[in-house]
């Protein structure tokens, strides 16, 4: 038992990497026994992490549950994990969701078992970069979910899945180049890439101290934008945002669910575990642009999503919408950073990025569960299905409400607080994401009554094309993420106190 | 008068002749068929000669003896080592040559060739040297054009006296030139006449190279090479290996120590021009070789002209006048004598069973005969200059003399005629690795080896290696023969 | 110890080499358990070597000294220092692979490894190993250079005998002539140094560790730190000198290609090493922006050229070029960090590609195609020798987790602390190597199988799969352990910088 407690983040990383090299030594073939092995050792670093939330004391600063080990003391890098209110959040995000999608994908049966492999490498390599501490193995963990997920969308994606699955790694690999470089630059300049150590030297470094023959000013400029452009594409931020529709619409379903549901929330992490401590003076200056940015995320993306005919497709371009808050929530905290209009901003965006995940990871599962019985996403093939699959049709309503921000359920709360907190940093940008939110509710609108208004489309009401009710497992998948979204929206204080906690004592 | 040491001087002579004249004794009484006995006779004595000079005939302090004719030293001693080695895998591979290795003269005209190149490696006097050069020559001359029947044969050993005849004369000339000039033949006081201001640079200059063609002629550099190629391709087989490799380091023997005992300072005028002229010589000679090698499609001539650079190649060493210069003479044609015989003779088993010397005909012979093909390895990539085998470190010794005799220029130039050579030696490779009979079925056609050539032949190629890898002893002695002279 | 391990491992290739000669030339099962069989001794002993190699005193160890011609100042010099053991282990490692992947069988239909003369094969192979342990292993630069003269003629016959029938004799000649080039353009530096040292110091030796204390004045070093370097690099296959190696790679046979990549490439950067930089630091700093100029160019130009391939061979080929540019690259960092870096590089790509060529050449026996267009499906047929590719690809891209991430970084990150500006240029090798490796991955071994392939195509061999999972091992134990070789890399990169002023 003290093995455990001393090393509950360790255990919570690697239990699935060890899980997933295990099953590659399971006999061929049986398929039942990699679907229910997968999805039990996925639930152990859901316990875990439900234990450390438990134990987690919000109102102590800094992180907890540190570990430390010695890995490639050559370049000044050491295994160093912990976490504070932020990462815990997404920590236990990556661990509701990850059996929650491995359920999900039971009713895959093509090569079950590189499948449940590769997804359970992928939750390593997410849980990975939200629990480093040291800034080579942020890399490490943020590359080693890139391949996985690449396989995933090639091997069980949908039709464009080729072009799809390249352009997502090219895109990203692009821009982790760039961070990368800066990485690399900073392990070079200070001989460590310890991120608490880099927190007190970086900021201690005036404007005018020289690194690499220019001031240390310019350097901190091209890193911040080195470190931004990153970020900025994995969240994904207007302009960098096309390759998430082509993604997340020809991924499989589990794979929708988690690329929408963390991956993306990789890329706030990283503006809020990085830029925003290391770089408050640029990120101050460039907050204007990143507002714009977001702003256009919100309006364009939920255009966007109005446009669609392609379901999906829908669903991925109103990802970019939700995310757009999150990242406006980031430009007020870092435009006005202490005050209380930040805190309250950042709040929001880090609820966001929860719930975001939450009712991104449902909706998507919706989707895919209508498309397994009809094989196709296209929004005018379907019509009134609502009697034919009532419990369907109430499901899919509460999810897309969540997801319209409907108070009551989580994505009023956070949607909120963003604009509470950024109305007064940011009103120019605020009042026309403002826009944005009426149009979010008119896709959403819109693709429920495509979907489930309407006149009945015949085709689906007999035959061989009848369409079959929602099923238990597939109920089960949704479930726990209802239970949430009602919870979180009706007494959010659980999660936002452990949340408000660490903005304040972060920012 | 006659002292040990004058016995021992003439030692490996005097039991070559001892051979000789046993051969003569012998030879009448064995029938036709057993004629060719002759051949484990000579080598079977050149081998005995060689291990009881080797016992009994070192050399100590050098000395000069015979009234001043002959020089015991081991620069001599050396060479006269190999001269009879050469002369021993000679026999053995003439042996089954029919034209020429069934009749017991050939072998005695090897013999007396013989005696004069282990003459002209232990001249000391211009009057010794000239009838050891003649002795040298002239059996050579009847050797190369023993084939009455054959043509080609004929045409070389016709040009070969012609040649050797007409370059002899003006060495002759020069001999008697310098003779009227320095009023003594000792070769040993004639540094004293050319370190002196008597003579006009001209003069000196002018005498020197006649006696220059006519040790050209032997060592065939640039521009007395012309006859090489054709004697090769026309002489027998074993005779060319013969011709091409001792008779060859015979002159170098000669040059080298006409030089370094006329030169004694490498700084004077006349030195460095003299080194000056090697080198240019040497340059010519490493790329006219080289080139001409190059379109080859004869095996027999592209050895002939192989062996042409290869003069060159050793010609560095002499240019630097140094001990490191000379010593790497020595080692160059050690490893020479070895590596060409080792060619010459494999050329000759091919051509014993095949009757075909066009590198063409070479198709496949890997296949045909595993360990032939192996020597032919061994024996071109030691020319080529590659390790592990004697070529390499030869060539590394010649060409670091010269580098430290601040002749970079014509390292340089060595350095890009090997790689040239490694070019044509690898064609050569090609065809006997590559490339299949036309009806690739070679296991209907090997190639039997006779006795004689299996130990002729694997000696030859267990020495090339040896000198690769383990070449202390040998460099010692190579030194220890440079020392000699200094 | 005193057991002469160092000169064991060396000449027991050579040993093999004779013994197989001597085998009748019917005997291939024979031959090839001989060859095994000695493989096997080698690579024991080089893990032997690896794990005895005491860390903490560093220095050069196993050292073994036999006067061999005094009076020039020859020695058979034998010593492994920390950047020298890796290399070590890795020839044995590839010895091991190759003769596994060579193992051609006579009564199956498929084509697959040596099958015509296994007996010259082996023993010519032999040689070039011998040569190459011979590089590693020399501290004398008499005997080191002709180790490595050993270690290029063998290449021309294994390539023009079993190679590839369209292109093998223009390779062979091609290849030889250049690497023989190169190396004599590095003899004269080699003799050059050799006299100035003996000037200096009164004595006339070969020795390397005498040599360092030579003296050389500032202008002959930047006089001839080019040459030597240049000369050796070639066989590095440094730009613009590494035309010989894409056609080379791709005529040779398949163990013939894991040796020239995996291995030989590495003795040209290695002796570039010892002899250019560690002999001539002066020089080196001299001449530094150049390497790096030429190295930046291969990192990218390498990575460019590969991705337009069609040839798997040649893609592979051309990568080899850009990963061995990032190797010259640490070099010429003349750093701590890069100079670590590229020592890793040096066994991670090595392994790494010989475990491209080995699948490749898996690939090709049986469905005699390399055009990646006419190829797809791999993995529903040789399932195991997919994921060694993956594997392969993945530690090619550099993605953490596996040796090539270990080995890329530091190299990056000493080029920051000397030129910035190429750490960003060279990196954008990263994403088009991912990029192309990626594509191909895909176009090979997913997808649909050519009709023309079907019924043609079997499994790998089970000795194939003992290959793909030894090189794969080291692959990944480096990559999550990097302990297990960057100290002892770091240790020979303090000598390094011991020489070169504490750089």
């Amino acid at each position: 038992m003290n093995f455990i407690d001393a090393h509950l983040l360790s255990l919570i990383l690697f239990v699935p990497a060890v899980a997933a090299v295990i099953i590659l030594f399971l006999p061929d073939g049986e398929n039942r026994l990699f679907r229910w092995f997968a999805l039990g050792t996925s639930l152990i670093p859901l316990v875990l992490s439900l234990m450390v939330w438990f134990r987690f004391e919000a109102s102590q600063p800094g992180f907890q549950f540190e570990e430390s080990y010695v890995w490639y003391e050559a370049i000044g890098s050491s295994f160093h994990l912990g976490v504070d209110g932020l990462s815990l959040t997404m920590v236990l995000l990556t661990t509701l969701l990850t059996p929650l999608a491995i359920l999900a994908s039971f009713s895959i049966n093509d090569r079950v078992k590189p499948y449940m492999m590769l997804f359970l490498f992928l939750e390593t390599g997410m849980l990975g970069v939200f629990m480093a501490l040291d800034l080579l193995i942020f890399f490490v963990f943020w590359e080693v979910g890139l391949v996985p997920m690449y396989f995933l969308i090639n091997q069980w994606g949908s039709a464009n899945r080729n072009y799809a699955s390249l352009k997502f790694l090219i895109y990203t690999m692009g821009g982790s180049l760039g961070l990368l470089l800066a990485i690399q630059l900073l392990g070079v300049l200070f001989g460590t890439f310890d991120l608490i150590t880099l927190y007190e030297r970086w900021n201690s470094l005036g404007a005018g101290d020289m690194l690499l023959g220019m001031s240390a000013g310019t350097v901190k400029t091209i890193a911040f934008w080195a470190f931004a452009i990153a970020f900025a594409i994995k969240v994904p931020i207007w302009p960098f945002h096309t390759w998430l529709p082509d993604a997340h619409t020809e991924a499989p379903t589990a794979g929708s669910m988690i690329l929408a549901g963390v991956l993306l929330k990789l890329g706030a992490y990283g503006f809020l575990r990085l830029i925003l401590p290391l770089y408050p003076a640029e990120a101050k200056i460039f907050a204007g642009a990143l507002a714009l940015l977001a702003t256009a995320a919100i309006v364009f993306g939920a255009l966007a999503s109005y446009a669609q005919t392609d379901f999906k497709r829908l669903v991925a371009y109103s990802s970019v919408n939700h995310m757009g808050f999150v990242v406006l929530g980031i430009a007020a905290a870092a435009f006005a950073a202490g005050t209380n209009d930040a805190t309250i901003a950042l709040n929001g965006a880090i609820l966001q990025m929860f719930n975001h995940g939450l009712s991104a990871a449902g909706m998507f599962f919706l989707v895919g569960v209508i498309y397994e019985r009809t094989h196709t996403r296209n929004l005018e093939e379907f019509g009134g299905l609502f009697p034919l699959v009532p419990v369907y049709g109430g499901i899919l309503i509460f999810t897309s409400m969540a997801s319209l921000g409907l108070p009551g359920l989580n994505g009023f709360i956070s949607e909120f607080l963003v604009v509470r907190g950024s109305w007064p940093i940011l009103t120019a940008y605020t009042a026309i994401s403002m826009l944005g939110l009426l149009f979010t509710g008119a896709y959403i609108l819109k693709g429920i009554k495509k979907v489930l208004h309407g006149p009945l489309n015949e085709h689906w009401a007999h035959g061989e094309h009848q369409l079959t009710e929602i099923n238990t497992r597939e109920i089960l998948v949704m479930v726990p993420l209802m239970a949430l979204i009602l919870w979180i929206g009706i007494w959010p204080a659980w999660i936002l106190d452990v949340i408000n906690k660490a903005v304040v004592t972060l920012f | 008068m006659f002292t040990s040491t004058t016995f021992a001087s003439i030692l490996p002579e005097i039991l070559v002749l001892v051979v000789g004249l046993l051969l003569l004794v012998i030879e009448p009484f064995w029938k036709e068929e057993q004629r060719r006995n002759v051949g484990w006779l000579t080598a079977g004595g050149l081998l005995i000669a060689m291990i009881i000079s080797l016992l009994f005939g070192q050399p100590g302090e050098p000395t000069t003896t015979l009234g001043g004719m002959v020089r015991f030293d081991w620069l001599g001693f050396f060479f006269k080592q190999l001269f009879m080695f050469a002369g021993a895998a000679t026999a053995l591979l003439l042996m089954d040559n029919e034209k020429v290795g069934h009749r017991g003269e050939a072998y005695l005209l090897l013999l007396a060739s013989l005696i004069g190149m282990n003459l002209m490696a232990a001249s000391a006097d211009l009057i010794m040297l000239y009838l050891a050069i003649e002795t040298t020559s002239i059996p050579l001359y009847v050797l190369s054009g023993f084939m009455l029947a054959d043509e080609k044969s004929t045409e070389a050993g016709f040009k070969y006296l012609l040649f050797g005849a007409l370059t002899s004369t003006i060495m002759l000339y020069g001999f008697s030139l310098i003779f009227g000039f320095a009023g003594t033949t000792d070769l040993y006081q004639l540094a004293a006449l050319f370190a002196s201001d008597d003579l006009s640079p001209f003069v000196a200059f002018g005498v020197l190279a006649l006696v220059v063609v006519g040790l050209g002629f032997k060592v065939s550099v640039v521009p007395f090479h012309f006859w090489a190629p054709d004697v090769y391709e026309g002489a027998p087989t074993p005779v060319a290996g013969f011709l091409s490799t001792a008779s060859k380091a015979a002159g170098f023997a000669v040059l080298v120590r006409l030089f370094f005992v006329i030169f004694p300072d490498p700084n004077v005028d006349l030195a460095r021009g003299w080194a000056m002229t090697f080198a240019i010589i040497a340059a010519i000679t490493m790329t006219v070789g080289n080139l001409l090698a190059l379109p080859q499609t004869n095996i027999k001539r592209l050895i002939a002209f192989s062996s042409v650079s290869h003069a060159g190649y050793a010609m560095i060493g002499v240019v630097a006048l140094s001990q490191l210069g000379a010593a790497s003479v020595v080692f160059y044609l050690a490893a020479y004598i070895l590596t060409n015989l080792l060619a010459f003779g494999i050329v000759m088993a091919f051509s014993r069973v095949t009757g075909l010397d066009d590198l063409k005909d070479y198709a496949g012979m890997s296949r045909r005969s595993p360990w032939l093909g192996l020597m032919l390895l061994a024996a071109f990539l030691s020319l080529a200059g590659m390790p592990p085998f004697g070529g390499f470190v030869a060539k590394v010794v010649v060409f670091a003399a010269g580098i430290q005799a601040g002749y970079a220029w014509l390292v340089i130039i060595g350095i890009i005629n090997s790689v040239i050579g490694v070019y044509y030696y690898l064609n050569a490779i090609k065809y006997v690795y590559l490339y299949r009979m036309p009806e690739q079925d070679e296991e209907n056609h090997p190639l039997p080896m006779t006795r004689p050539y299996v130990i002729a032949l694997a000696v030859l190629a267990i020495g090339v290696i040896l000198i690769g890898t383990v070449f202390a002893p040998w460099f010692s002695w190579s030194d220890a023969a440079a020392l000699n002279l200094f | 110890m005193n057991f002469p391990v160092l000169s064991v491992i060396t000449f027991t290739p050579v040993v093999a080499a004779v013994l197989i000669l001597l085998l009748p030339a019917n005997r291939k099962n024979e031959t090839r358990a001989v060859a095994l069989a000695a493989a096997v001794f080698a690579l024991i002993l080089s893990f032997w070597v690896y794990f005895n190699y005491d860390q903490a005193a560093a220095g050069y160890q196993f050292m073994e000294r036999y006067n061999w011609l005094p009076a020039l100042g020859i020695s058979l010099y034998f010593g492994v220092d920390g950047m020298s053991t890796p290399l070590v282990l890795l020839t044995g490692v590839v010895m091991f692979t190759g003769v596994l992947i060579s193992w051609g069988d006579d009564d199956k239909h498929v084509m697959a490894g040596i099958q015509d003369r296994p007996r010259e094969f082996f023993a010519f192979l032999f040689i070039l190993a011998a040569g190459v342990f011979g590089v590693f292993v020399s501290l004398d630069l008499f005997m080191l250079f002709f180790f490595y003269e050993i270690a290029v003629f063998p290449m021309y016959l294994l390539i023009a005998i079993w190679g590839w029938a369209v292109t093998r004799e223009y390779a062979a000649m091609k290849l030889t002539l250049y690497l023989f080039i190169g190396s004599v353009i590095s003899l004269v530096g080699v003799l050059a140094m050799y006299w100035v040292a003996g000037q200096n110091t009164g004595v006339f030796t070969f020795d390397m560790l005498e040599m360092e204390k030579a003296g050389f004045s500032q202008t002959f070093q930047n006089l001839w730190f080019l040459p030597v370097f240049l000369g050796f690099a070639v066989l590095g296959g440094i730009w613009p000198f590494h035309n010989w190696s894409p056609d080379g790679h791709v005529a040779a046979p398949t163990a013939v290609s894991m040796f020239h990549a995996g291995v030989l490439m590495k003795l040209g950067a290695f002796a570039a090493l010892r002899v250019g930089i560690m002999l001539l630091p002066q020089g080196a700093q001299t001449w530094q922006w150049l390497i790096m100029l030429f190295a930046g160019v291969a990192v990218v130009y390498g990575a460019y050229i590969a991705f337009v391939q069609k040839d798997l061979k040649y893609m592979i080929g051309f990568s080899s070029v850009s990963h061995m540019g990032l190797v010259m690259l640490g070099f010429s960092t003349l750093n701590r960090v890069g100079l670590t870096g590229a020592g890793l590089q040096m066994f991670s790509h090595g392994v790494m590609t010989a475990l491209f060529f080995a699948i490749t050449g898996m690939i090709y026996d049986r469905s005699h195609t390399r055009q990646i267009p006419e190829l797809g499906g791999m993995s529903k047929i040789m399932p195991f020798a997919t994921t060694g590719f993956i594997i392969g690809g993945l530690v090619s891209m550099g993605m953490p987790g596996f040796s090539g991430f270990i080995a890329e970084f530091p190299i990056f990150m000493g080029v920051w602390g000397a030129q910035w500006l190429v750490a960003v240029i060279a990196s954008i090798s990263i994403v088009i190597t991912a990029a192309y490796i990626m594509r191909n991955i895909r176009q090979v071994f997913f997808g649909e199988l050519p009709e023309k392939l079907e019924g043609h195509m079997t499994d790998v061999t089970v000795l194939d799969k003992v290959a793909i999972t030894t090189l794969c091992l080291f692959m990944i134990i480096i990559g999550l352990f990097p302990g297990f070789m960057v100290p002892m890399v770091e240790k020979g990169v303090e000598n390094i910088l011991r020489l070169l002023g504490g750089a």
